[in-house]
């Protein structure tokens, strides 16, 4: 019933001892996992460096288009990536973020939030991405006062309560579902069309509890001290009205967390990293793969198999074009 | 009673465990009557002693040892802390079980009191060392939360380094009521002594920030 996840940390006393790394992975989630099973497989000095092991998978119930899993829960998915890569010793340094990366040429220094700086002979950027904000009025006022962007986080506070779910995509959908057992009613409210999976829009057929509002856009989000409502428009009618609710949930996709090397790479419009075929960024010895790439489906098999081909390139660049010692 | 941990879990409990450097003991405050979840929570530390030499466990209850709950400002049960080898407090309380995701800041709380070196770099630990307010830190968390042991761990560190800071896990659903009053509706809910919110697993810089508004 309690279901406890207990986290497997691996030895990271390594991280004070190794004077150059050929590569390090910033980032724990699907990306930079991988990325750390083929680099080692490949004999790299290779380490990850991750704030929270298993990024987005955690804030997923199930996944149930992983190959070879037809249904898996998010924390189990993450727990098995991590089991594989335990038994190749990967070093993982969890539990502290990056705060900065510095290229001093041919190589990098990285420095943590606790207090390392190690330099590495490449980096990849798996830092993925960050829930996406609606950017509307009250937005941030009522942060944490009635709005969330983790179904699986928070959906014991709408015990009972009215909420809303913004957002027409897997994630929005599966946020409903997680809401199910939880709220008395749910209102899914999105600007356009679904984006969703069919087979996941099917199981929406059947929650009695549930309203769908599509064309219709969110523009205020509305309460005293804690959110009592949303201001909508509805594109159709072109018409605004106020939809009652104790709670919002927002699920409208993830701005990529590529702050610390926004000064160091080329991205585009959206601040997604731009990489090449060889997932290298447009700084030499410097790559990316998973959700912070402009590539645009963000999925977990696409960021593994990002992850997978950024290690099999640092193997090569290190082989073939590094400078350095 | 069926067990609350399985092999797997069990096995790798053990395992972090071995991390330990000296012995620390934990008191578990539940009461009689109703009590949500402090049958589960006695029985994860009954479970969870065996698995290493170094833990000594003690069970009270709220209202016939009440100078004790008093000694260590415990109000609700299930409530655990837990003490040094010196059998000293240095602030780190867990308000309901620590299950779920948040058998890791549990597991974490008991390296750390055991000895274990925090890492956190030499200018932090003087800030903190340097905190000279009374500082009551909760944190409010659900089990399913992948975010808060992190949020529980930094506030439990700030309290292990500084005897005037106490750090609380708060576990939400247990304790809505609590969490309604403070108005929590996404977790880690971070409150400073009642006055100040942090919302998310930030660094620890961010709380020093809050502190030093006190
Ligand atoms: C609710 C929800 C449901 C989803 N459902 C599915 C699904 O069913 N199927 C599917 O294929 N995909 C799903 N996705 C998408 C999928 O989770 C992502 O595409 C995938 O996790 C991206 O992997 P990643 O490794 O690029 O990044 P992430 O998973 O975002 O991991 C990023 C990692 O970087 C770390 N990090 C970030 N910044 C720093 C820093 N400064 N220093 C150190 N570490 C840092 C994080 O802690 C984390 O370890 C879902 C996403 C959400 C939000």
């Amino acid at each position: 019933m309690f279901n406890f996840n207990v986290e497997k940390k691996s030895n990271s006393d390594i991280f004070d001892q190794v004077k150059k790394w050929d590569l390090l992975i910033i980032g724990g989630g699907p990306a930079g996992l991988n990325a750390g099973l083929y680099a080692k497989r490949k004999g790299l000095v290779v380490g990850i460096i991750a704030k929270e092991i298993g990024g987005q998978l955690h804030n997923t119930t199930t996944v149930d288009n992983y190959l070879g899993f037809n249904m898996i829960e998010g924390k189990d998915l993450s727990n098995t990536f991590l089991d594989h890569i335990n038994q190749l010793d990967v070093p993982i340094l969890s539990g502290t973020n990056v705060k900065a990366i510095t290229n001093i040429k041919p190589d990098f220094q990285i420095e943590t939030e606790n207090g390392k700086k190690l330099i590495s002979k490449t980096v990849l950027m798996a830092t993925g991405g960050m829930p996406r904000k609606l950017g509307i009025p009250g937005e941030d006022k009522f942060a944490n006062k009635g709005i969330t962007y983790c179904a699986t986080c928070d959906a014991p506070f709408f015990k009972d309560k009215e909420v809303i779910v913004a957002g027409g995509g897997n994630s929005a959908v599966e946020g409903v579902l997680d809401l199910v057992p939880w709220a008395k009613k749910i209102t899914l409210v999105h600007r356009s069309q679904f984006r969703a999976d069919e087979i996941l829009l099917k199981k929406l057929e059947t929650i009695d509890k549930l309203t769908i509002h599509l064309q219709t856009q969110i523009l205020a989000i509305l309460g005293d001290e804690l959110v009592t409502g949303i201001q909508v428009l509805n594109k159709k009618t072109n018409k605004k009205h106020i939809i009652n609710t104790d709670g919002l949930l927002i699920e409208i996709g993830t701005v990529p967390n590529s702050y610390l090397i926004k000064d160091l790479v080329k991205t585009n419009q959206k601040d997604e990293v731009i990489v090449d075929n060889n997932q290298m960024t447009s700084l030499l010895g410097m790559f990316a793969s998973g959700d912070i790439t402009e590539q645009p489906f963000k999925q977990i098999i696409i960021a593994t198999a990002e992850g997978a081909k950024a290690a099999l390139a640092v193997n090569q660049y290190l082989n073939q074009n590094y400078k350095g010692e | 009673m069926a067990k609350l941990l399985n092999e797997d879990a069990t096995k790798q409990i053990k395992e972090v465990l071995q991390g330990m450097v000296n012995k620390v003991t934990m008191i578990v405050f539940t009461k009689k009557g109703k009590c949500n979840t402090c049958k589960e929570t006695k029985q994860l530390l009954q479970e969870v002693k065996p698995l290493n030499d170094k833990i000594n466990v003690l069970e009270k209850d709220l209202e016939d040892d009440l100078d004790e709950a008093k000694k260590y400002n415990v109000t609700l049960a299930p409530t655990i802390i837990i003490l040094d080898k010196d059998d000293k407090y240095q602030g780190l309380k867990f308000t309901g079980i620590p299950a779920g995701h948040e058998i890791n800041s549990f597991l974490s709380a008991i390296l750390t009191m055991s000895g274990k070196n925090i890492e956190i770099d030499d200018k932090t630990i003087e800030k903190i060392k340097n905190i000279d307010k009374a500082v009551d830190i909760k944190v409010f968390i659900t089990l399913s939360c992948p975010h808060c042991p992190g949020a529980v761990a930094t506030s439990h560190a700030l309290a292990y380094l500084n005897d005037n800071v106490e750090a609380t896990m708060i576990e939400a659903q247990t304790f809505m009521d609590l969490a309604r009053e403070y108005k929590v509706s996404g977790v880690p809910k971070i409150v400073i002594n009642d006055k100040y919110e942090i919302v998310g697993n930030q660094p620890i810089d961010a709380y020093l920030k809050e502190i030093e508004k006190l």
